[in-house]
């Protein structure tokens, strides 16, 4: 057991507007759910901070507008922070804060640190792209440069995530949904980052490809050994796979806790209403 | 014979918000056990039977009052404060639950699944294969249905499904919810067998159960919850 979090978010906000006198104090600010009515300043993530361990899947619920994709987006440098610290240990020994990094280092967490899969495969795949196209985009990005190479891995992860053989050639745009989802994946997986952020990857797809999408997921950690952050407003998709959970609200974490507690002996009044909407 | 765990002045109450209600559970519980002892809680449905053993596990958040484990890997913990990535540890290492209920992922076999707790023990994927197999024999599941899926299976079925997954971890303490809810009488006898035989492997038990001829001359000793003595 290691002792030192693989990734560690410190007090991380993100706000869009500039703020008023009546919200720009945190302490006494006058705000309705996360959004000023003088200034509309929205407060997407208000001082947010908690802990990855390795080999972990870390839950992150809560309703649409809760401000869970909005962090994920701050932690794969796709939105700018407004404040915070986060620190990974595999880079720089864990001692800097990623957020202040250059441009340029961030292009280098990502390709070789950081995984993503969006809830939408448009945001993360090249639609035009073929299959085993997109995977070598990635393995270049990371310094990649042999083809013969590229390809021999995007195949094989092609094959992890059960994309036909005779399919690997083919653009993602042909594909269904959960093949779209599952190509992704292997894209994300292709440098093999020991952090995954997966967004609301399940929602949208019918029960069995949602069925294999989850196995898949949890496949990788087990066989990967990969940490994972897994966002999704279903709490049946979080009790399958994270051992740990947080509730967020109005962009805060309102309760944290092991997945079957949050679920069994909630504390928080929403966190409650939640749970009883469990079908 | 060592202590492996204390239960001292032991309370939880639910606040229920949309109620705005406080439900007492349990209060002031106190028993303890010694390595190798099975200890049986008994009360009437709705004393907080589960709650107890809920708590020791951490599904529920106990209030007040402390659990005193003493764990192989951290020595003498408090399992009421125990931080949460800890009381991953010892789920995946040293303390089991079984209950009437199959958690189950989808599309995941019998088999798989008992091979995955073993995975989750950072053990090698042959070593899993092994052990599976040798739990679903020693629990006599079918091997026909190894390979299915469990959502199919039968209340007896999933029950020796869910020991199965627990008992191959070789847990110290092992944590018995009403196991034996909604099973026929033949049923109910093989899981006693299979009690039986993890006592005299030296499992440390808690178990509870709603009849009392079940547990007739099985536990070392009874907890009442209402009159709150061992006895």
């Amino acid at each position: 057991m290691h002792d030192k979090p693989i990734l560690q978010v410190r007090n991380l906000k993100k706000q869009y507007g500039p703020g008023c006198a009546d919200c720009a104090d945190p302490a006494n600010r006058i705000i309705e759910k996360n959004h000023c009515p003088k200034c509309q300043t929205v407060y997407a993530c208000r001082n947010i901070s908690f802990d990855l361990h390795e080999g972990e899947i870390l839950g992150i619920v809560g309703e649409s507008g809760s401000g869970k994709s909005t962090l994920m987006k701050c932690l794969y440098f796709d939105e700018a922070v407004t404040d915070g610290k986060a620190f990974i240990r595999s880079y720089q020994g864990g001692q800097t804060n990623i957020f202040e990094e250059s441009s340029q280092q961030h292009r280098f967490i990502r390709n070789y640190i950081l995984g993503m899969v969006y809830q939408n495969p448009i945001l993360g795949l090249k639609m035009d792209f073929s299959s085993v196209g997109n995977i070598a985009e990635k393995l270049i990005a990371a310094g990649d440069r042999r083809v013969k190479r590229m390809e021999e891995r995007s195949k094989e992860l092609l094959e992890h995530v059960h994309i036909p053989i005779a399919r690997m050639k083919d653009e993602p745009k042909k594909f269904s949904g959960g093949m779209q989802q599952r190509v992704q994946i292997a894209k994300a997986l292709s440098n093999n980052p020991p952090i995954l952020f997966l967004d609301e990857v399940t929602t949208g797809l019918d029960l069995s490809v949602q069925a294999s999408v989850l196995d898949l997921i949890k496949r990788i950690q087990r066989e990967l050994g990969i940490s994972m952050l897994v966002v999704s407003h279903d709490l049946a998709v979080i009790r399958m796979l994270a051992n740990r959970t947080i509730v967020m609200l109005n962009g805060e974490i309102i309760e944290q806790g092991l997945t079957d507690q949050i679920l069994e002996d909630p504390q928080h009044a929403y966190t409650q209403q939640l749970v009883y909407s469990l079908i | 014979m060592s202590r492996l765990l204390e239960v001292k002045d032991l309370s939880k109450s639910f606040i229920i918000h949309h109620l705005t209600k406080k439900m007492t559970a349990i209060e002031t519980i106190n028993f303890s056990l010694e390595e190798g002892e099975f200890i049986g809680i008994v009360g009437k449905s709705g004393s907080g039977k589960s709650t107890v053993l809920k708590s020791i596990y951490r599904t529920y958040l106990p209030e007040k009052g402390s659990i005193l484990y003493n764990s192989e890997k951290f020595g003498l913990v408090d399992l009421a404060k125990l931080s949460e990535r800890e009381v991953l540890y010892l789920r995946q290492h040293e303390i089991g639950y079984v209950s009437q209920f199959l958690n189950v992922m989808p599309r995941t076999t019998a088999r798989e699944l008992v091979e995955q707790a073993v995975i989750e023990m950072g053990r090698p994927k042959d070593e899993a294969r092994q052990a599976a197999e040798d739990a679903l024999t020693h629990f006599e599941l079918d091997p026909e249905l190894w390979d299915s899926y469990p959502n199919t299976f039968s209340g007896g079925q999933k029950l020796r499904l869910n020991i199965s997954c627990a008992i191959v971890k070789k847990p110290r303490l092992l944590l018995l919810d009403e196991p034996t809810a909604s099973l026929d009488d033949a049923s109910k006898l093989r899981v006693r067998e299979i009690i039986e035989r993890l006592k005299i492997g030296g499992t440390t038990l808690i178990g509870i159960f709603h009849d009392l001829e079940f547990m007739d001359g099985l536990c070392d000793k009874v907890y009442d919850l209402q009159k709150k003595i061992v006895v």
